[in-house]
């Protein structure tokens, strides 16, 4: 029951900082509020028995990536001229086509849910049963995701580096 | 610390919901840094659905899948990161309608 | 001796090609030289092969390589040598000999001289394959290989476009011929399964009755390549225009040799035309027509070479009469002395046109007995030869084929009377040429004389023209045996007598003026006669406004290339959507993740069976 009650706050908590997040003007205030969201969504993993996915979404969501956008946002310098223009941007008739299609995109999906069979979650999966999993039958997906992060790696510095705009004015 | 009793189709309700403010912050917000995160935020619904998956049938592919979404949203906050930075240098500006040079 | 064989035609194929290699850089004379041995050559190794031939009585066939071969299809290169080809490799060797010698000085000036000699070469050589192969595909060769180097010679001073045209029409009208040919060749060889000649013809006497449908349909086409190559009815309208070439030319190819393929493969297939009467009528109705239509038409024409021409379709169609009513070696024996007395005529009128100025209009022309003796003495003999006076050459083949043709049941008086309508005119026009351009006033000076080159070869055609009715051609073998004539004397004197008739209305008319024609010439129904029958029957006329007309107007019409217009239309709704799309196009992030959002509804909605 306990767990139920502490889903049901941490969903809700979720939801509500996801919300906020994307509708503040000031990107740091933003990120926040998704930090916020996402601690909320490993409390959620936690309680449907995924402690190691918990853990990682922690560590790596909530910590690097979002460190990483901080970053960005602390070069950028942003100041108090970008959060003005950004609240002149937010206005109600930007939202109404988008909250229209979003709704019925929500009604389509919980039509599909509530026709769903209903099923609770099935308990603790350690993070031995994770390893074991990764490292055996999905071993290839590993090396492809190493790939992909390596692929990151080499796009980022590229287009990272400043002389890519010098050369053009050159 | 069993978790046996939370309902899947709240927890798939909880990550549609999820899914559906990233896609509203996509379709809203001008500046590209918000539109980072409503990608992130739209990674991470389809990430909940994935584990809660995983846990409906005691199995760990669901958080195998998760930790490739990982990798994904990693690879991706590095590019885009980048590219935001290279578009404020040659804009001066993040405004995504500013930078749509490439049309018809 | 009879091994010999393959070199006959390969002396002028090597001659033409070191003329085309050296692009005309050889000297002048050496070119001469080698264009008329090569030729000479051939005739001198046809002559020991000839003798050879005689002593054994059998015929030679040569097999030098299978050609190609596709499934049960293998035809050889191969010659096969009887009284037929000897005739015919004699007349192409023989009387092309004496044509590229008098060529070498008639081409002295011109600046292409080698050009000329490598093609007229490579035509003896062509012509020599189709009278000697052993089967109708590489006989089919041949029959190609003269007709290229008929255009190329008929085009021959190419920078005059009118000749350029008169060439493609001499190539497109035997092109409708040779069409029918192919098909015809097609047919024969999926009913008998071989095109090799003789055992073609065991083949078709075992497997068809006299009077079947097949064989008349394949004679019919055969018959229809040999009107094109020999410029009968209805495809003779090039023949005429093929005078745009060098007079030797109109000599060697449009009289003696090439025009007379047709009659040649019409006796070399008989045996199927045996097969096939009503093909056998065909080709006498075609030839006599013929016939009679060009001697009307020669009758009018004021260009030396045209009449010559119309004279030459005109007893091509008697050939053709030959054949049509079985009469095989009648007709051959008429190719024969056509040969020597049409080569003769030309080269006589070649030589006319040399000392002339290259006028043409006999008219212009007159009193050149005196001044030309050498070329007089040969145009009279050779008209005497044409007009089948007694005792020429032309009198005997003539003679021959107006009684086969007299004594074939059912029409044959009547072919025999047409013949005979066609005899008298063609004494008449004969004749006129003779009197108006050799008697009468002088017109015309020329300004040089025929030289010995020219002599000689006009004297040995004289010779041949007179003496040629007495050789005894070795075609007993080949041809199924005439059956025992013996005409009544009545007969026989009417044929001898119609050329005399004819002799003495062009004396009363053009020379004595006994005979004035004038008032009937100038009536209203003769001018139109005379437009009628000067313009070759309208022939060109009515195929210009039947074929040429409609085929320009379809060319016109389809000159945008209308399946064009179906890509074209393709490619416009392609750039109309382009055009639509490309505005969906904004360069704006939020649009595009709305227009996603749109797609993601549906796609929901698909899957869950809503739409």
């Amino acid at each position: 029951m306990l767990e139920l009650i502490l889903f049901y706050m941490a969903s809700t908590i979720a939801l509500v900082s996801t919300i906020l997040a994307l509708t503040r003007a000031n990107a740091t205030h933003a990120l926040i509020y998704l930090i916020l969201s996402l601690l909320a969504v490993a409390v959620i993993f936690y309680l449907i028995g995924a402690p190691f996915a918990a853990a990682l979404e922690v560590v790596i969501y909530a910590g690097a990536i979002m460190v990483l956008f901080i970053f960005v946002i602390m070069m950028l310098n942003l100041g108090e001229k970008g959060d003005r223009r950004e609240k002149q941007l937010l206005k109600p008739k930007v939202w109404i086509v988008p909250e229209i299609l979003a709704l019925i995109i929500k009604f389509e999906l919980v039509l599909d849910l509530s026709q769903s069979t209903p099923a609770t979650t099935q308990g603790l999966v350690t993070s031995k049963q994770v390893g074991l999993t990764l490292f055996g039958p999905y071993v290839l997906a590993v090396e492809i995701a190493s790939m992909l992060l390596l692929a990151g790696l080499v796009g980022a510095y590229h287009l990272g580096r400043r002389y890519l705009e010098e050369g053009r004015e050159k | 610390m069993d978790g046996v009793n939370i309902p899947l189709d709240h927890v798939l309700l909880l990550s549609a919901l999820l899914f559906i403010c990233g896609l509203l912050g996509l379709m809203m917000r001008r500046n590209i840094i918000f539109i980072l995160v409503s990608l992130e935020v739209m990674l991470n619904s389809s990430a909940v659905a994935f584990v809660a998956a995983g846990a409906r049938w005691g199995q760990a592919d669901g958080q195998i899948v998760f930790m490739m979404i990982l990798a994904v949203a990693a690879a991706e906050v590095a590019v885009g990161l980048g590219l935001v930075l290279q578009i404020q240098r040659r804009f001066k500006s993040l405004d995504m309608d500013d930078a749509n040079r490439m049309q018809g | 001796m009879l091994k010999l064989l393959p070199l006959i035609p390969l002396f002028p194929l090597i001659s033409s090609i070191l003329l085309m290699v050296t692009l005309g850089k050889m000297p002048k004379k050496f070119v001469a030289i080698l264009g008329a041995g090569s030729v000479g050559l051939a005739a001198v190794t046809t002559l020991l092969v000839g003798l050879a031939f005689m002593e054994s009585g059998q015929p030679y066939h040569q097999v030098l390589w299978t050609w190609m071969q596709v499934g049960n299809f293998s035809p050889d290169i191969a010659f096969y040598l009887d009284g037929l080809t000897l005739v015919m490799m004699s007349v192409i060797t023989g009387v092309g000999f004496l044509i590229h010698l008098f060529s070498t000085e008639f081409m002295e000036d011109d600046v292409s001289v080698s050009r000329y000699f490598a093609y007229l070469n490579m035509f003896v050589f062509a012509m020599l394959i189709l009278v000697m192969a052993d089967n109708l595909l590489l006989l089919y060769l041949g029959w190609e290989g003269v007709g290229a180097c008929s255009y190329l010679l008929v085009g021959f001073w190419y920078q005059n476009p009118e000749n350029g045209a008169a060439a493609r029409k001499a190539f497109v009208v035997t092109r409708i011929g040779d069409a029918a040919m192919a098909v015809g060749l097609f047919l024969l060889f999926t009913e008998l399964g071989t095109l090799d000649i003789q055992p073609m013809a065991e083949a078709a006497k075992t497997q068809w009755q006299v009077g079947d449908t097949v064989p008349v349909i394949a004679c019919l086409l055969l018959l229809g390549g040999a009107v094109g190559k020999s410029a009968q009815l209805p495809l003779h309208t090039w023949l005429p225009d093929a005078m745009a070439g060098p007079t030797p030319v109109s000599a060697l190819i449009h009289a003696a040799t090439m025009v007379t393929a047709g009659v040649y493969l019409i006796a070399r297939t008989h045996e199927l035309f045996l097969l096939a009467p009503p093909a056998m009528l065909a080709v006498a109705l075609v030839g006599l027509i013929t016939s009679l239509m060009a001697a009307f038409t020669a009758l009018n024409q004021h260009d030396i070479k045209r009449i010559l021409a119309y004279s030459t379709i005109s007893q091509i169609g008697y050939m053709f009469l030959a054949l049509g009513v079985g009469a095989w070696a009648a007709g051959i024996f008429h190719l024969v002395t056509h040969a020597f007395f049409k080569a003769l005529l030309f080269l006589a009128a070649g030589a006319v046109i040399h000392c002339l100025h290259h006028e043409h209009n006999i008219f212009k022309m007159g009193g050149l007995r005196t001044r030309l003796p050498v070329v007089f003495w040969s145009f009279l003999i050779g008209s005497a030869a044409l007009a089948a006076l007694p005792f020429t050459s032309g009198f005997f083949s003539k003679d021959m084929i107006l009684l086969q043709a007299y004594e074939l049941p059912g029409a044959g008086p009547w072919l025999w009377a047409g013949g005979l309508l066609g005899a008298l005119l063609t004494a008449i026009y004969s004749f006129r040429l003779v009197f108006v351009v050799f008697f009468g006033e002088a017109k015309m000076e020329p300004d040089k004389l025929p030289g010995i080159r020219m002599a000689l070869p006009l004297s040995l055609l004289c010779v041949l023209s007179i003496i040629g009715g007495w050789f005894a051609l070795p075609l007993s073998s080949v041809f199924p045996a005439a059956g025992d004539h013996h005409p009544s004397h009545l007969i026989e004197g009417i044929s001898i007598s119609i050329p005399l008739i004819g002799l003495a209305i062009a004396y009363l008319i053009f020379l004595g003026g006994q005979l004035k024609v004038d008032g009937l010439v100038n009536s209203n129904i003769g001018q139109v006669l005379k437009k009628f029958w000067f313009s070759g029957w309208a022939m060109d006329w009515l195929y210009d406004k039947l074929w040429v007309r409609p085929y320009k107007f379809l060319a016109y019409i389809l000159r945008r290339e209308c399946m064009d217009d179906i890509y074209n239309t393709i490619v416009k709704f392609c750039q109309f959507l382009f055009m639509v799309l490309s505005r969906t196009q904004t360069g704006r992030l939020r649009w595009y993740a709305t227009s996603m959002v749109f797609g993601l509804i549906l796609v929901i909605a698909l899957l869950q069976g809503a739409i």
